[in-house]
């Protein structure tokens, strides 16, 4: 008997012991994302929020998360959103992202940015990790990773990090360590902010391309996001960030106006919409034209906004008490977030569009 | 399905658990669908070829072991009506029909073999170019379980085992998936022992077995893979790859080689025993040897058993040797007559063993200097003995490790074969260590321009030191007998410690090429 349960504590103890370990040490060697590439924080975030109660949610990729500014939509017409969206998002991925999504809440409003369209397979390992890896394990993280899982990956490696990331040890830095069991928040409801400037100057042409049509995977997910919203009454709205590069091809656009119209669905493509938000490339993006910087988000959330409260009723939340503070807190964490980075980039805030009340 | 992939370790934690829950007269059972589903996912096309060796094989060893049962009965019935000389030529006539059906089956599966490894090599001798697309009907593990089925069936003829009258059970030798891709090539009295036996859950075998597993995890994903990337690079182009990097690959081919297939085979013997079935092992430290001679008795051991025992014998008593050693006797007299048989069986067995590693002039005359080197010492020994009995030093540990190293220099040497794509190529290969002056390499850091970081060869450096001491541990005995006398705590630490070395150090996964065991090819 003695014996028994000294064998039964001895594997009882072992078995922690390993887990713990184990546990640490994944901890240890998953990327913190907290400096550098942040983007791979931002799905993460979305759990942290107390109250998921929003009424729009954005759905894409980098020119949804860097383009538009739900503080604006917040502080101007009182829209409670949020964007779900990280580096490279492929359309399975934000299909994966909304449908976890609604476990929480349903939205009135779902914003897909279409860029996504031109991609029919996961091009990069590393974004489908910065995608799919912040995701709380759900029906939903089980179908984003085997709808993006790439030749190369595994899905035990989503399951067990450490098998992806063990050789990580000899790269570890002192933020590893620091925020191993928790990250500062790195996005503002979503929204990845820059303050700097990088005006455009050029235009690179597009590359002819031998077939424009985008693929069937491509299209199966836009047509599940389509259902999915349909079946919980939500109005998606289709968008096309005013991004001038990489090509937005006249074919792809022409595609993505036969599907808005084929099924009834909004479409407004932000490129040819630009002297309406006001878009001024020469101030308004930070790395010439591939994303837009505060000034360029704020503009376009400030359009955006009035269209989505006019045209789709999206309610004004202002007044709820809770969510009053909730971005009160938000609001003031966005502009140290200014007054942060415009010290870093040498910028001088008061040039900055949110600033300029001769502006608006 | 590899070795080291998540899909084997879930295949193998599996059969385990179901191998110990189902009833004890249905473990083989099970193991055979296991065998056959291993291979079926290598590619199904695969079973047909296996399968086709395990009828053929059985059905002879049947018609074998048949003969000898009616032998035995008709002399037994005709014990008194039968005279000596009728006697002898009634047992001359059923040994006779037992050598047709040896002589059907091993022509078969040889004929096999000769069509799937072989026809591209030989189309290629006559036309200048092979077929190509015979190299993709290679299935997997042919060589192995190709002859450990004849090695059966030579026993069976040879009256040493009796045929396996279950046909399903023969399967389940012949497949037996942890040792059907890279061998050991096991012989069917003793595989058989532990193979059909009934197995009760045994906590030390288990643990044993996954010590072993994760022993030869150890090798191949901590030195194997991470060197296999620089061995790739040095080997790829002799042109620009030569003189001191062609020596550094040479090197670091051997410890890949070793690490690889040692580990493979840790891998297979350490799942066997989980199951509670025991393997032959087949290493025996063998870059310790001190001679090419010793190296062969200690490097796939039963591999070298096989050609000892179904080439080399046959071979030397087959009555063309016979004859041989007769006219050499009378025209060149004793000593030659006695040596020269000798040498021609071990010239077809070496020839043999390098064709049986690959259908390549590489391997040919890989086998061929082997041979050459072996019948040289072989004439050199009283040299060699008068030598070391004149110089006191030769009994030294000094000394021991001279031989141990310079019979290691002449293992690389012989591996280059393995490395490149000609015969031509491997001379040219050699001969630029001695010609070409760029050993300045060793000190201008070129050495890490090959894939492999600085940080990649101190964990070479370490793995190696540490599978050096665990093989001198070894030469006090069983290394997992002596963890196991150790308090448990300390246990925990040594299994925990391996565990985290491979699981944070191993070369696996994306960013890692997973590399396919160097023998799963011959």
């Amino acid at each position: 008997m003695t014996k028994k349960r000294t064998v039964f504590l001895r594997v009882i103890v072992s078995v922690l012991l390993v887990c713990f370990a184990l546990y640490f040490l994944q901890k240890l060697l998953m990327p913190k994302y907290v400096t550098g590439i942040v983007e791979g924080a931002f799905v993460a975030e979305y759990y942290e929020e107390e109250n998921k109660d929003f009424d729009v949610i954005f759905v894409g990729d980098c020119e949804v998360y860097e383009n538009f500014s739900p503080v604006v939509l917040w502080e101007k017409y009182g829209i409670n959103s949020y964007i779900r969206g990280s580096a490279e998002q492929y359309i399975w991925q934000s299909y994966y992202l909304l449908e976890d999504s609604l476990r929480y809440h349903v939205p009135q409003a779902v914003v897909f940015n279409i860029q996504s369209l031109q991609f029919n397979e996961s091009q990069n390992e590393a974004y489908n990790r910065m995608s799919i890896e912040g995701m709380e394990w759900s029906k939903s993280k089980i179908g984003a990773i085997n709808a993006s899982m790439t030749e190369e990956e595994h899905f035990l490696d989503y399951v067990f990090p450490i098998l992806r990331y063990h050789s990580r040890w000899n790269e570890l830095t002192e933020d590893d360590f620091k925020y191993m069991f928790h990250s500062p928040k790195v996005s503002y409801n979503g929204y990845f902010m820059r303050v700097d400037t990088r005006p455009v100057e050029t235009v690179p042409e597009g590359n002819a391309l031998a077939d424009y049509s985008f693929g069937d995977k491509a299209w199966e997910y836009l047509d599940k996001m389509r259902e999915l919203c349909e079946e919980n009454g939500i109005q998606l709205i289709l968008v096309k960030a005013p991004s001038v590069y990489p090509t937005w091809y006249e074919q792809y656009e022409q595609q993505v106006e036969d599907y808005a119209s084929k099924y009834d669905l909004p479409y407004y493509n932000f490129l040819e919409l630009t002297e309406e938000a006001g878009i001024d490339y020469s101030t308004d993006t930070y790395d010439a034209g591939l994303h837009m910087n505060i000034n360029g988000a704020e503009k376009l959330a400030e359009y955006f906004g009035r269209i989505l409260s006019e045209e789709y009723g999206i309610i004004d939340r202002r007044g709820n008490q809770e969510l009053d503070d909730i971005w009160a807190e938000n609001i003031k964490e966005y502009e140290n977030e200014i007054d942060r980075q415009c010290e870093y980039y040498q910028v001088d805030k008061n040039t900055l569009y949110r600033y300029r009340e001769s502006d608006k | 399905m590899l070795f080291t992939s998540y899909e084997f370790i879930g295949f193998i934690f599996a059969l385990a658990i179901l191998y110990y829950v189902f009833p004890k007269k249905l473990q083989w059972m099970l193991l055979l669908l296991f065998s056959y589903l291993f291979y079926w996912i290598a590619n199904p096309i695969y079973l047909i070829y296996i399968a086709v060796t395990t009828v053929t094989i059985w059905g002879c060893g049947r018609m074998i072991e048949r003969n000898f049962a009616t032998q035995s009965e008709y002399l037994k019935a005709n014990k008194e009506s039968l005279t000596k000389e009728e006697k002898k030529a009634y047992k001359n006539s059923k040994k006779s029909a037992r050598g047709r059906w040896l002589l059907l089956g091993v022509l078969v599966n040889l004929g096999i073999l000769a069509v799937v490894k072989y026809t591209d090599f030989i189309v290629g001798i006559f036309t200048g170019k092979g077929l190509g697309f015979m190299d993709l009907a290679v299935p997997m593990g042919i060589s192995f379980y190709t002859f450990q089925a004849i090695g059966y069936l030579i026993d069976v003829k040879r009256g040493t085992v009796k045929a396996e009258k279950n046909l399903f059970k023969f399967a389940l030798f012949v497949s037996f998936f942890p040792q059907l891709v890279q061998g050991p090539i096991s012989r069917f009295g003793d595989l058989s022992q532990t193979l059909y036996a009934e197995h009760r859950f045994d906590w030390t075998n288990v643990s044993y077995g996954i010590e072993r597993i994760m022993w030869g995890f150890f090798k191949k994903l901590i030195i194997a893979d991470r060197v296999a990337p620089a061995v790739n690079v040095l080997i790829s182009d002799v042109s620009v790859y030569h003189g001191a990097y062609a020596f550094v690959g040479m090197v670091l081919y051997t410890l890949e080689l070793y690490a690889d297939f040692t580990g493979g085979i840790d891998v297979t013997i350490g799942v066997a025993q989980m199951l509670g079935i025991r393997v032959t092992e087949n290493f025996n430290r063998p870059y310790f040897s001190t001679s090419l001679k010793e190296y062969w008795r200690r490097w796939h051991i039963t591999m070298c058993q096989w050609f000892r025992e179904f080439v080399f014998y046959p071979v030397s008593t087959s009555k063309a040797i016979q004859g041989l050693a007769k006219f050499s006797r009378k025209h060149f007299g004793d000593n030659i007559g006695k040596k020269l048989p000798v040498y021609v069986s071990t010239f077809v067995v070496w020839f043999a063993t390098g064709i049986w590693h690959g259908a390549s002039w590489n391997f040919i005359v890989w086998g061929l200097l082997n041979w050459l080197i072996l019948m040289v010492s072989e004439e050199l020994e009283p040299l060699y003995d008068k030598f070391h009995g004149k110089f006191r030093f030769s009994n030294t540990i000094g000394y021991r490790i001279f031989m141990g190293l310079r019979t290691l220099l002449l293992i690389c040497v012989l591996n280059m074969f393995d490395c490149y794509v000609s015969v031509s190529e491997t001379f040219h290969a050699f001969l630029t260590m001695f010609t070409s002056a760029n050993y300045s390499i060793f000190t201008t850091g070129e050495l890490l321009n090959l894939g492999v970081s600085a940080l990649d060869y101190i964990i070479l450096l370490c793995g190696v030191l540490v599978m050096l001491i665990v093989s001198m541990v070894q030469v006090k005995g069983s290394v997992r007998d002596q963890i196991a006398a150790k308090p448990y705590p300390v246990r925990f630490v040594i299994w925990f410690a391996l565990f985290l070395v491979i699981l944070l150090v191993g070369a696996y996964g994306i960013g890692y090429d997973s590399s396919q065991f160097i023998y799963n090819r011959f």
